[in-house]
């Protein structure tokens, strides 16, 4: 009973953290039908703002005080990567509209050069951020379950994370203009929103939310340039599963293949465990050709 | 109609030409290069066989594979076992005993057999490619749903060949190979047979590419890409096209892989992952896609450049391939293949504008200027397709 609550509350952390990540990604699918590979050098930048804010503050304010910073590492994290994202999407991504496979070609050459950009500034070599000492506690529910304070308080921030998306897209007037332009853009042009900035907001929010993913992996372990890679492929395989555009299939791959992940690592091994989650989702789209939540439309070509 | 005609016939042979030129340059590489350079060559050659092979899914038919590392992979390590269990004559790989496997796995044991080895490094990964293939396109998985899949299943796979020390050699692959049927891998005259294989193999898969694409077939691939709601809706299955499309490229790429084995000497998890599976659709990619000689030329110069760029500065060439990702693909979509074609261009524009010029000078200009010039906005728009109209569910009855 407690290895199976363990396994779960590995499985659901990890689910957490897929999630950060896939929010922004299904997002610029569904809206601006961009693929971006880069998605998980967003992340890998925000982990290094996290790394750099806090070395600042240690050389700045004195020891005692590093229970407070990290809030600030999260908040540099989201600003950062977003002004990345904004950058980038006014350069590049805006010329690649509606071409998704372009798209996915170039943010990839974009993400080698995010790579190796940071490569050279921060040297190859992991480094790592101190966690908050107050997350370093366990909390105990049972005889052998602990759960660990930073999973927990990855978990609660991916919570927090899918209610501000959430809120963002369903109770404000960008948002009912954002989900209007990723039904139909056209339709939604006529009738007088501006398609350019919703794509700008939502590429630059999506890629913030990236951001705060990677200060969140902070926590968890050390962090290098090829960070972003690792998490990178299951965030696109959450959307696929997911289906594009919605939170709640987000929500629902992320939990599937998360969960699914470790669980299978467990009874098999570490190898077979990620062939057992490919097949699974290949099972999964047999049904649901377009994922599990895809947004219903008449059109021939989504 | 004729003049077009002959034009496309002379942009045709213009490019035949480009390949008996790459052919020609490649069958004489021996006589003026260096042993090491040629076997960089034969190396590059094995990534052109694979380049024809997405050329021919991506270029022609419009699907991009992100995972063609996987067949290349399978290709490679079918070969590799056979070598291994040479190299290790009848005794355990060294790998195996190293990991405490006592006796051989029943999956290594037809690899002893040469025929085996080489049929299988076909059908295998035709086989893995068929069913993925059918998984995926009958059940209309396309586009970047299909590239995301793919991406996923060469993780999969290298994933699992790090994790499987004790039947694959884990992250350190398979090496130490000594003969191949019989040959030392290392002795000159096997490396130049093996050399002459690969660009033998090389110019028959290009004349096959070529006769498939010439073909009614073809024709269905290309349909394929441009409006394939419009193909299915004459009656033609596209799924099928697909699956046959990608296990042809899976076939070529495997072949790729058993080629390149033996001559570069090592086959491990990293060259069959996501970053080289990927690199392979920028060789496309930089040469020109929907040209089979644009799929060879962008192998040689890109893995080329490669070498050169990353034997004098290591740190330039990640940013070096990432800018050529970006620039080919928003700059310079046709690749490499049209810098030739651009002087021909620019020439025929002048001498068509020049030719108007003559003609409006006999004739009144200034109402068959706003014809042609109204003619000219309409053809610039884009046609109306099947594609972008919008069906309801409850209309076809």
């Amino acid at each position: 009973m407690d290895l199976i609550l363990m396994q779960l509350f590995n499985g659901l952390s990890v689910s957490s953290i897929l999630l950060l990540a896939a929010l922004g990604l299904a997002i610029t699918f569904g809206l601006m039908g961009i693929i971006n590979m880069a998605h998980g050098e967003f992340i890998m930048i925000g982990a290094y703002t996290a790394y750099v804010v806090q070395n600042v503050w240690k050389s700045v304010f004195p020891e005692s005080s590093s229970d407070i910073y990290f809030l600030l590492e999260m908040i540099a994290a989201f600003f950062v990567t977003a002004i990345v994202g904004l950058i980038l999407e006014r350069l590049i991504i805006r010329h690649l509209y509606g071409r998704a496979l372009d798209s996915l070609l170039v943010t990839w050459g974009i993400s080698l050069v995010l790579q190796q950009a940071v490569r050279s500034i921060f040297g190859p070599a992991n480094v790592s951020v101190s966690a908050p000492a107050f997350l370093d506690k366990n909390i105990q529910v049972t005889g052998m379950f602990a759960m660990s304070g930073k999973r927990l308080f990855i978990l609660a921030l991916a919570v927090v994370c899918c209610t501000l998306i959430a809120l963002m897209m369903y109770k404000t007037k960008q948002g009912r203009n954002i989900r209007a332009a990723m039904q139909n853009r056209d339709m939604a042009a006529s009738l007088g929103v501006n398609t350019a900035k919703c794509d700008m907001i939502t590429f630059a929010v999506g890629s913030g939310f990236a951001g705060i993913a990677g200060c969140a992996i902070t926590f968890l372990g050390p962090i290098g340039p090829t960070i972003g890679q690792s998490y990178i492929v299951d965030a696109f395989m959450t959307v696929v599963v997911g289906g594009v555009g919605k939170i709640i299939g987000c929500i629902t791959g992320a939990t599937i293949i998360g969960v699914g992940g470790p669980t299978f690592e467990f009874f098999t091994s570490a190898s077979l465990g990620k062939v057992m989650i490919f097949i699974v989702v290949i099972i999964i789209l047999q049904f649901k050709p377009k994922g599990i939540f895809s947004m219903h439309s008449r059109a021939l070509d989504d | 109609m004729q003049i077009k005609d002959i034009q496309k016939e002379k942009r045709l042979s213009g490019k035949m030409k480009l390949a008996l030129l790459i052919f020609i340059f490649l069958a004489t590489a021996p006589l003026y290069m260096s042993s090491f350079r040629v076997t960089m060559l034969g190396k590059y050659m094995c990534f052109a066989l694979i380049a024809l092979g997405i050329d021919m899914i991506w270029g022609y038919t419009g699907i991009l594979s992100l995972g063609h590392g996987v067949y290349f992979g399978l290709g490679a390590y079918c070969m590799a076992m056979h070598l291994k269990l040479e190299a290790s004559d009848g005794a355990l790989p060294d790998f195996m005993a190293w990991s405490a496997v006592e006796k051989l796995p029943a999956f290594w044991a037809p690899f002893q057999s040469s025929a085996f080895t080489l049929f299988s490094i076909v059908l295998i990964p035709v086989i893995f490619a068929a069913v993925i293939g059918s998984l995926t396109f009958l059940n209309r998985i396309k586009g970047v749903f299909f590239c995301i899949l793919s991406q996923a299943l060469a993780f999969a796979l290298a994933t699992f060949m790090i994790g499987r020390q004790e039947y694959f050699g884990g992250s350190n692959g398979l090496t130490n190979f000594t003969t191949l049927f019989g040959h030392a891998v290392n002795d000159p005259v096997t490396k130049t047979v093996l050399f002459y294989l690969t660009l033998i193999s090389l110019i028959a898969a290009f004349a096959l590419c070529m006769k498939i694409v010439n073909s009614r077939a073809g024709r269905v691939l290309v349909a394929t890409r441009d409006a394939e709601n419009r193909l299915r809706f004459t009656g033609y299955s596209p799924a099928v096209y697909k699956v046959f499309v990608y296990c042809l490229s899976a076939a070529l790429a495997g072949i790729a892989g058993a080629l390149y084995v033996p001559q570069v000497g090592i086959i491990s998890p990293t060259d069959i992952n996501i970053a080289p599976s990927t690199e392979m659709v920028i060789w496309v990619a930089v040469g020109g896609k929907s040209t089979l000689v644009g799929a060879i030329l962008g192998a040689l110069v890109v893995n080329f450049a490669k070498s050169l760029v990353s034997e004098q500065f290591p740190a330039v060439w990640q940013f070096f391939i990432g800018a050529l990702f970006i620039a080919v693909i928003l700059f310079f979509p046709a690749g490499l293949i049209s810098i030739k074609d651009l002087p021909a261009k620019i020439r025929s524009f002048i001498k068509k504008r020049a030719d108007t010029g003559e003609a409006e000078d006999k004739k009144q200009a200034g109402t068959n200027a706003k014809a042609k010039s109204d003619n000219g906005l309409f053809s610039n728009k884009k046609p109306v397709t099947v594609t972008s109209v919008k069906v309801s569910k409850g209309d076809g009855q």
